[in-house]
């Protein structure tokens, strides 16, 4: 798994004194991880130059935050500057005042212009509106036919004939008028930004609907090339915005970092499922961690969401609050989380992990050990742990075929699990109910949780287990380093959200 | 309130799990941590020597026979790639020369580099590539940086000299060649161009509408049925592809049929209940009366760097045995597929150059690498 650009700077930091002002040498060393960060990501070579420009513009001469450690605060101007990259104004769907409304999708093949155009008319739908999509790509095969079946899924109407593409526009926008629809939305055919008799054609099109919003439609996944398409686009079409496809890939999409720079026209939707209603307004402050591949919380929120049952994980939660979780709600909201994907995806998404825990490697096998020894326990030992001694934890281990040290190190963890959810219960419900932001004086040394990482053999042989439990060196990875600071940027970014 | 509730259940059973894993594999032996250090490296963007100097020795020890290969497969077949490619590429290609200054800097070096980024070669290779050329140019001391330009497209073809990019054919059974990839990337017009070329070769070709999820994809390849002159198997939209994939294989032994070109609908490699069906897929598809000969990979030439995710992963699922590059008529130049073939040892088997019928050609590395590098 790529390392996320905060752990990378932090290695680069781990060789620099510490200083009260970030020199112009440390910063060159910075940018380059920054660059590479980007360039994996796939941002467009010359915009990565004039961000790195930006970045160190920012960076050069930064008095060193009290709080943060210099990688932080590196990451923080990072973050900030994509961000504003990214950002700007949020698109505004604006609607004609002699209707009909006319939206134009235009891209290259495969870039998902059919699906999106169903996508976006069922937004429209959401709206109030009353949309006629337009098959004016008539050079796939069976595309009118793809848009036709998209529009009886979501009951709306599609204008075509088999004429010319111009042509049908042209009497879409006459259908419109005719039968009241007050958006028309134009699904044209996919064309290289190099084709210049397509684009033409695209430009005649325009010409002849006259659209209030030119959309682009650009894969997530595109690479380097992104830039020119956008150019080319933007000079033919003048583009009002773009809308991003396939973004429910694992593609970290630098794609629109470099389209958004390019065309200086903001992100308007994204689209991130394959289902039709899978479709929303563009989130420019999630897109920029993502870019960097820090974690985004508000994706892993979604994915919760569609799987958990709330109420059930409202009660599990209260009960992890008040430190009365048991091994039984764990084992169930492990079989939610399974439904989410894999595990080692969703470690991707969690900020704050340190690299250590996001290496490693988690298969089915060690979940189905993991739930094994679980389910080898009796109904008494789950809601109880403390019930388990040494007899019955070999009894156990037989059951699931399991080492002793296996269990002792799973219920180790549990009780730490539970302890430290706790305390940041106490402290996650005040943050919330208050609504504050509390200081981050909290923040508790990353290093604390990496302890087990050089305490070699964690569970020596011959060693009692109850004796393994009292060791110092068995913290729960990760969790120290997501302290209440995380916490408190989550609320933070929650409360933006809502 | 609720969001924060569920991200309270997530993370610390997820940790939970995790530290579970970590501590088993810390336990288990140092092998692992070894094995993590060097992905350490690798991550930073460090050119892995080793690999690299070996790949290069046995590329050199076979190439001089492939290139020979290569230059009569080009004379038998004019005006294909190259010329296409060209085509597709005039008033695009940057004048490079010029670029360079009469000396090799640190900016000829640059300049490289940045080709190499702009063609979505990705970093990571680039560096090796690059630093491989600092070598060679010193050992055979070249000082001209249009020289420089020319031996760095040498060490890459060298790179993919080795490969077999033929179209396997079953010798006993009805062949069956699948088609898998992410959306978009151009599965089924692929299907139709193979299915025109193969029929043009003799061939009696059934396909198996396997895409029963995205609308009309059935109608799509019926069309290209009609068009090339093949025989078509369909199922219901929404109904299982891995049993419309059986059928076709069984009715094209019950006709006599030498070719199953199967269909699939297109999956975002993350989604692991859709790979999972892919699996089934191929699964069943084995147990049919055919032979499953190729599986291949179709990737769009604009894909960036996650191609190499997606590469990674279907061949995982489902084996692939080679590559399909799509959509390089464009101003993309497909150079993730580089990085595919030299770390992955995927070949790339087909090329295509446009819409048309005949627009799909057999992949050649020199062409595709001078490409890449100016």
């Amino acid at each position: 798994m790529f390392q996320n650009l905060s752990d990378q700077l932090q290695s680069v930091f781990e060789n620099l004194s510490k200083k009260g002002v970030l020199s112009e040498t440390d910063v060159t060393e910075v940018l380059r991880e920054i660059r590479l960060a980007l360039l994996e990501a796939d941002v467009n070579l010359d915009v990565v130059k004039e961000l790195t420009e930006e970045i160190k513009s920012q960076a050069v001469g930064q008095k060193v935050h009290e709080a943060l450690n210099p990688a932080q605060q590196i990451v923080k101007i990072v973050n900030t500057e994509l961000g504003n990259a990214l950002g700007g104004e949020t698109y505004e769907v604006t609607y004609s005042s002699t209707p009909p409304t006319v939206v134009l999708m235009a891209g290259l093949q495969g870039a998902g212009k059919t699906t999106t155009s169903a996508k976006l008319a069922k937004w429209f739908k959401s709206q109030g509106r009353n949309p006629l999509m337009v098959g004016a790509d008539l050079q796939r095969p069976a595309a009118v036919e793809q848009l036709k079946t998209l529009g009886g899924q979501i009951d709306v109407p599609v204008f075509s004939e088999p004429t010319d593409p111009v042509q049908v526009a042209a009497s879409a926008i006459e259908e419109a008028k005719n039968t009241g629809r007050d958006v028309v939305i134009v699904d044209t055919a996919g064309r290289l930004a190099i084709d210049a008799e397509l684009m033409e054609q695209v430009r005649q099109i325009s010409d002849v609907v006259n659209p209030t919003h030119t959309f682009l439609v650009v894969d997530a996944m595109t690479g380097q090339d992104a830039v020119s398409v956008a150019k080319a686009f933007h000079e033919t079409l003048e583009l009002s915005g773009v809308i991003l496809s396939k973004l429910d890939g694992d593609a970290r999409g630098g794609a629109a970092l470099s389209v958004k720079k390019v065309v200086g026209r903001p992100i308007a939707f994204a689209a991130t499922g394959e289902k039709l209603e899978d479709f929303d307004l563009f989130h420019p402050d999630r897109m920029a961690s993502r870019i960097l591949g820090m974690g985004d919380v508000l994706t892993l929120i979604e994915k919760a969401e569609q799987t958990f049952d709330k109420e059930e994980a409202e009660v599990a939660a209260q009960k992890m609050l008040q430190g009365e979780f048991t091994l039984n709600d764990f084992i169930a909201q492990m079989q939610q989380i399974k439904k989410m994907g894999p595990l080692s995806n969703l470690m991707a998404l969690m900020p704050g992990l340190p690299k250590e825990v996001k290496d490693v490697e988690i298969t089915d096998n060690q979940v189905a050990r993991l739930e094994a020894i679980v389910y080898s326990m009796t109904e008494q030992e789950r809601e109880n742990p403390d019930l388990i001694d040494s007899s019955r934890k070999a009894r156990i281990a037989a059951g699931s075929g399991a080492e002793p040290s296996q269990v002792a190190a799973l219920l180790t963890q549990f009780k730490q699990m539970r302890k430290m959810m706790k305390k940041m219960g106490g402290f996650g419900t005040k943050a919330l109910k208050k609504g504050s932001r509390k200081g981050k004086k909290g923040k508790k040394g990353k290093k604390g949780g990496r302890v087990t990482a050089k305490g070699g053999r964690v569970t020596p042989k011959g060693t009692a287990p109850n004796k393994v439990e009292a060791g110092a060196g068995l913290t729960l990875p990760g969790l120290n380093s997501l302290s209440t600071s995380d916490i408190d940027e989550i609320a933070e970014k929650l409360g933006i959200e809502d | 309130m609720t969001e924060l509730i569920i991200l309270l259940i997530a993370i610390p059973v997820v940790l939970l799990v995790a530290g579970f894993g970590f501590l088993r594999s810390r336990a288990s032996s140092r092998k692992s941590e070894v094995r993590s250090q060097i992905k350490d490296l690798r991550a930073q963007s460090e050119p892995a020597p080793i690999n690299a100097a070996r790949s290069v020795e046995e590329d050199i020890s076979g190439g001089d026979a492939e290139v020979g290969v290569q230059d009569e497969a080009e004379s038998s077949k004019p005006a294909s790639f190259r010329e296409r490619l060209s085509k597709a590429r005039a008033g695009l290609s940057q004048a490079v020369g010029s670029v360079f200054s009469s000396d090799i800097s640190d900016e000829t070096w640059e300049t490289l580099e940045e080709a190499l980024i702009r063609s979505d070669v990705g970093i990571g290779t680039t560096t090796t590539m690059v630093s491989q050329l600092k070598k060679d140019a010193e050992a055979n001391s070249i000082t001209d940086p249009a020289e420089l330009q020319a031996r760095l497209a040498e060490l890459m073809a060298e790179e993919l000299a080795d490969s077999d990019r033929t179209l396997k054919s079953s010798t006993d059974a009805t062949t069956v060649w699948m088609f898998v990839g992410v959306n978009g990337v151009g599965k089924t017009t692929t299907i139709g161009k193979i299915a025109n070329a193969e029929i043009q070769q003799g061939s009696k070709v059934l396909l198996a509408a396997g895409d029963t999820f995205r609308a009309a994809a059935a109608e799509q390849l019926g069309m290209w049925a009609d068009r090339s002159g093949a025989g078509i198997v369909k199922g219901g939209e929404g109904s299982d592809p891995a049993s419309v994939v059986f059928d076709a294989i069984e009715a094209a032994t019950a006709r006599g049929a030498d070719l199953v070109l199967a269909d699939t609908a297109g999956r975002l490699q993350n989604k692991s209940n859709l790979m999972d069906e892919l699996s089934k897929i191929s699964r069943v598809a084995q147990k049919a009366s055919g032979e499953v000969t190729e599986v291949l990979l179709v990737l769009d030439a604009t894909t960036g760097q996650n191609g190499l995710s997606q590469a990674k992963v279907f061949s995982e699922v489902v084996g692939v045995t080679g590559v399909v590059l799509t959509k390089l008529d464009g101003s993309a130049k497909g150079g993730i597929v580089f990085a595919i073939e030299s770390e992955l040892g995927i070949p790339v088997k087909m090329v295509g150059l446009g819409e048309g019928i005949s627009d799909l050609v057999p992949f050649e590395p020199a062409e595709f690498v001078e490409a890449l590098v100016s």
